[in-house]
Formats: C-alpha cells, sequence, structure tokens
C-alpha cells in the first residue's frame, strides 16, 4: 500500500500575526517555521498503515527552501522519500495552483492513498485536498478523523465529523482523505530516524520539469486576488465584575448579562 | 453573460438547516444590489416541500434537484449535479455554507468549474458587480478581503451564525422548478454507510449561540458536570481549550481555537481558560465574552467584556444559581 502525504510549512501557531507595510502579506521575519499540524496527522496515519500493509510513503511539498526542514522531519518519522518542488513561479500560488503542482507531481507515482491536512493553519481555506482529488480523478473523503484500510487493501472507511454527529464513509482505492485531530497522535522523530533522514532520497524539482506552464501556477495562475489584510477588530475594554464574595460576583454578572448585554 | 445568484440549502435528513436561511438572507442582500434574480438550489430526496421555507427569506426561485441518491450529502454525487447545473445556467455567483459539508462541497466544486473560492466568509460585499469576500486567516488573527480572477461563477462559502437572518415574510413565495440532471452511478464512488446523531442534540460548538468552555482551570474531567449544569440553564454548548483537550479531559470534537473549532456564538463564557493565543483567535468574534479565572494577570481578560477574578469552582455554581432564579 502505497501512500502519498501532501505537506506544507505554515507559521508555528504561537506566532503572533503581523500585517506588512504592502498591506496584502504578513511579516515573516522571526517567525517559526513547522510542518502543518494537520499534515503531521496525515503523515503519522500513512506510517500506521505502512506499519500494517508495507508499501512506500511519500512526501510532497510545496515551496522555498526551507520547506525542506518539513520534509527532512517526516522523513525522520519514518516516510521513505520526499518529493520539494522548489520554483519561484510557484510562489503566490493559490488552492487551486497549488493543487495543479501537487497532481504534476502525483499523476506519475505508483499510490493507493493521499492523506493531506484538512487545511492549513495559515490561509485556512482547506480546499486543495478536494481540488487535488478532482484534478485526479479520485474520491476524497475530508475532515477525517478515524480510517480504516479494508484487509484486502481496496477500500477505505473513514469516519468524519459534521455538525451535530459523525459519518461513517466508504470509497474504494485510490482515495484523498484529509486529516482532522483526534485521527491519532503523531510519534515525534526519533534520534536514529532523524540521522537516517539525512540518507533519504529527496528530489526537488521545477515547475517546468513537472510539464506545468508557469502561468497556471503562481500568482499569475491563481484565481483569488488579496486586495487587503486587515487585524481583527478592537475590542473595547470590558469590565471587572464587583463584588466581595463569588456569590455577590456571580450576582452581578447575571445582572449585567440580562440588563446591560441583554444577552440572557 | 454570467447572470443570477445562487444559494446551495443545506439539508440533513430531510430537515434544512440554519445556515440555509443564513445564506438566503445574504444572497437577496446581494441580488437587489445586483438587480439579479436569487435561485436557492435544494438537493435530497422528497425535499419539495421544503422549498417554501427558503421563499419565506427571499428566494425568487428554488430549483429542485430530488433524487434517492442525492437523501445524504456525498461529495460525487452533489458536487456533479451542481457542476452541471452551474454549467448550463451560467450562474454568476454560488454561496455556499461554510459547515464541514459545504466546505467540502464548494472544494471539488470550484475544481469541477475550474474557478476560484473563498471558503468561511464572515462578510460579502459588491464592487463594481464583482463579489469581494471577507474572510479570516490565521484562525482569526488577521482578515483577508479577496475578490476573484477570471472566475464565473465565483464561489464563496459563509460561516455559520455570522450572516444576519431577514424576518421570515410568511405572504412571500418562490417559483419552484425541477432540475433537469443526470447521475451516472459509476461515477458515483463514495458511499455514507452510517450516519450517528450526537447524544442529548446539542448545537455543534460551531452553530451554538452560547458556550461554556473550560480550560486547564477545571483541573480535571470530572469538574466538567459544573460546566455542563450552568449550559443546560442557558441552552449552551459546552467546549474547551486546547490543553484540557490534549490533556484528554474532553474530545478533540469540543476544541475552540486554531487546531480546533473557530466560533463565533453571542455569548461566550471561558471559565479557568488563561488565553493562549491559538484560543483568543478562535473564539475572538464571539458577541459577548465572559472570563471567569483566579489570575487577575490571564490574557483572557483583555479580551472579555465581563471578567470575574474568582475561583471558578465557587463562581460557577453560584452563576447557575443566579440565572435559575432569574429564569
Amino acid at each position: 500500500m502505497n501512500c502519498v502525504v501532501c505537506l506544507k510549512q505554515v507559521p508555528d501557531t504561537e506566532t503572533q500575526i503581523k500585517i506588512a507595510q504592502d498591506g496584502v502579506s504578513v511579516v515573516t521575519d522571526n517567525i517559526k517555521w513547522v510542518m502543518n499540524p494537520y499534515d503531521e496527522y496525515a503523515v503519522e496515519e500513512a506510517l500506521r498503515i505502512k506499519d500494517k500493509f508495507g508499501g512506500e510513503v511519500t512526501v510532497v511539498g510545496v515551496g522555498p527552501k526551507r520547506v525542506t526542514e518539513s520534509i527532512r522531519t517526516a522523513l525522520a518519522m519514518g516516510a521513505d522519500k520526499g518529493i520539494h518542488v522548489d520554483d519561484p513561479s510557484a510562489l503566490g500560488s493559490d488552492s487551486l495552483g497549488v493543487a495543479r503542482i501537487l497532481a504534476a507531481v502525483i499523476k506519475d507515482l505508483d499510490y493507493h492513498l493521499i492523506l493531506c491536512g484538512k487545511q492549513g493553519v495559515d490561509d485556512d481555506y482547506g480546499v486543495v485536498g478536494s481540488i487535488l482529488a478532482d484534478l485526479l480523478g479520485i474520491p476524497q473523503i475530508s475532515v477525517v478523523v478515524k480510517l480504516e484500510v479494508s484487509e484486502d487493501g481496496k477500500s477505505i472507511k473513514a469516519h468524519r465529523e459534521v455538525e451535530g454527529g459523525s459519518l461513517v464513509i466508504e470509497a474504494p482505492l485510490p482515495a484523498l482523505v484529509t486529516a482532522q485531530k483526534g485521527l491519532n497522535e503523531p510519534r515525534y522523530a526519533s534520534l536514529p530516524g532523524i540521522m537516517k533522514a539525512k540518507k533519504k532520497p529527496l528530489d526537488v524539482k521545477t515547475i517546468a520539469e513537472l510539464g506545468l506552464d508557469a502561468a497556471q501556477v503562481g500568482e499569475q495562475g491563481s484565481k483569488i486576488k488579496v486586495l487587503r489584510l486587515t487585524p481583527p477588530a478592537e475590542r473595547k475594554a470590558g469590565k471587572l465584575v464587583e463584588g466581595e464574595t463569588p456569590e455577590e460576583k456571580a450576582a452581578n454578572l447575571a445582572k449585567l448579562l440580562r440588563e446591560e448585554a441583554k444577552i440572557i | 453573460m454570467a447572470q443570477g445568484i445562487w444559494i446551495v440549502a443545506e439539508q440533513r435528513t430531510g430537515e434544512l438547516r440554519k445556515i440555509s436561511f443564513e445564506l438566503v438572507s445574504e444572497g437577496r442582500r446581494l441580488a437587489d444590489q445586483l438587480g439579479q434574480p436569487l435561485t436557492a438550489l435544494l438537493l435530497g430526496s422528497n425535499i419539495k416541500d421544503k422549498a417554501s421555507e427558503l421563499a419565506k427569506y427571499g428566494a425568487d426561485t428554488v430549483m429542485v434537484a430530488d433524487d434517492e441518491r442525492l437523501a445524504t450529502y456525498t461529495t460525487d454525487a452533489y458536487s456533479s449535479v451542481i457542476a452541471a447545473l452551474a454549467q448550463k445556467n451560467e450562474p454568476s455567483i454560488i454561496l455556499l455554507p461554510g459547515s464541514v459539508q459545504g466546505k467540502d462541497l464548494a472544494g471539488r466544486l470550484a475544481a469541477k468549474l475550474g474557478v476560484g473560492v473563498a471558503q468561511d466568509c464572515v462578510e460579502l460585499s459588491l464592487e463594481a458587480g464583482n463579489l469581494v469576500a471577507k474572510r479570516p486567516i490565521y484562525a482569526g488573527k488577521a482578515y483577508a478581503t479577496v475578490t476573484f480572477k477570471d472566475s464565473v461563477p465565483q464561489i464563496a462559502t459563509a460561516r455559520p451564525n455570522v450572516l444576519v437572518l431577514n424576518e421570515p415574510d410568511e405572504a412571500r413565495s418562490a417559483e419552484v422548478v425541477d432540475a433537469e440532471f443526470s447521475l451516472d452511478d459509476s461515477q458515483l464512488k463514495t458511499k455514507v454507510i452510517e450516519f450517528k446523531q450526537e447524544a442529548g442534540g446539542k448545537a455543534d460548538l460551531t452553530e451554538a449561540e452560547r458556550i461554556v468552555s473550560g480550560g486547564r482551570g477545571m483541573k480535571g474531567p470530572e469538574n466538567y458536570k459544573l460546566l455542563e449544569d450552568l449550559a443546560d440553564i442557558i441552552k449552551a454548548t459546552v467546549g474547551a481549550s486546547r490543553s484540557a483537550v490534549d490533556a484528554g479531559w474532553r474530545p478533540h470534537s469540543d476544541q475552540v481555537g486554531q487546531t480546533g473549532k473557530v466560533v463565533s456564538p453571542n455569548l461566550y463564557i471561558a471559565c479557568g481558560i488563561s488565553g493562549a493565543i491559538q484560543h483568543l483567535a478562535g473564539m475572538g468574534t464571539s458577541k459577548v465574552i465572559v472570563a471567569i479565572n483566579k489570575d487577575p494577570e490571564a490574557p483572557i481578560f483583555q479580551k472579555a467584556d465581563y471578567g470575574v477574578v474568582g475561583d471558578l469552582f465557587d463562581v460557577v455554581p453560584a452563576l447557575a444559581e443566579q440565572i435559575r432564579k432569574l429564569a
């Protein structure tokens, strides 16, 4: 069973986001870049499938040089090989552009299952998986919290959460799933794993090598244009609820919620 | 020339979800500004009688795709039916629910139509006849205002609980038309084999109007009973911070924040939550925020409309008692 995991590198969730001078991007100085948290679940799930069924795990990442670190992290966790699409014309790609690049890489691989994080915790679009599945003509199951591969390796059963309940969905392989928190507990890379990762194959490819036209990716190929970025609305200073005892504070709070906020 | 605004309604087990009416309301406003008709798409099985509900909120036309194979949402069936209808009718804008289902559908639909998609929008407007969408990024640490290029239709999903709901007009009716579509069984690869309704029938965090949330200060899973009691009285859904979820006290589906759910209830009561940046991002758009925490320096107080410095184990039961008395 061969799995492909799509990786994104994102600012650590601790990061304070500052809007850059140009008004359409964020300041990237001093950002700690990490593997997208949802992609960690995708890597872990692929490794568990490999442990059970054998096969190879290939990790694919798109982005500048620094993305190598995240791919190496996945290799250190146990993935077998990495493919890094590093090309200036890919910068500024929207979800469609990234999906086109990933599709160009993956279409020639021998794969059964593709795993992605359910969304990048930076742009929060959460559509690369769906677009990629459509470009490859395979079914998708998104936001998965539990995944079972059939004993014969021909189909999957995935549990996904929806508002107010959960669904169990079945799909034949090849298929694509996107990982939600709760799917598993990602392992840490061990020291021997990190040493081994250095010797694992990591191919670097350009847009031209993938047979893509530069106009289809990057800002040129983008279907979404950012007009401006703005900070969240400032919340006006709140008030501390007075009272000598917890009971008094609770009584005053209830009164404020009823009479001032008119919310209960 | 593309013409008309479409909204895609969401139903589950034949009942329309509230986001459907929010979308019709917003679609009505945009349609009036553009001087174009508003069509609501309704997919399901034996679903036609629900069309009048969509009319009340402002749909001019309800296009119904009625088929057994559309009873339950699947990406394959819904995206192929809607893509074919959109190719034939050429709407200029399609709005979908920013629900788990709607976001899944929007991505695949955009791919089939080769157009851009703006997910999880909190504000929609028009500039020179084009759709402009404001959407949170980094879970709400910033907002991006975006527009579309070479995209007909322009596709956006709207976050539940954010758009203004119209007053339903009982006298209003819509033209109900049967959608012409075909479904090729060989294209339907995914199959829903089970739907498990959550016990208790509480609103999902992303749709809840009131949330009572607990963090590390809860000290253990057994103490969430306090929050559940308060939540029962004010009809709220219980949430949790990441540290409470990572400690195994609450299920992952309860997590509010950057790697959990981004919520925007009318009332958010944070109990024993210090206010990590990821958590503040995820609940910062709540209309009224209450923080109950022992530590007066906790960052959550900078976001709170009402702060109570005190021990949640005393304050929460007392608050439940006070609200019970008010009722």
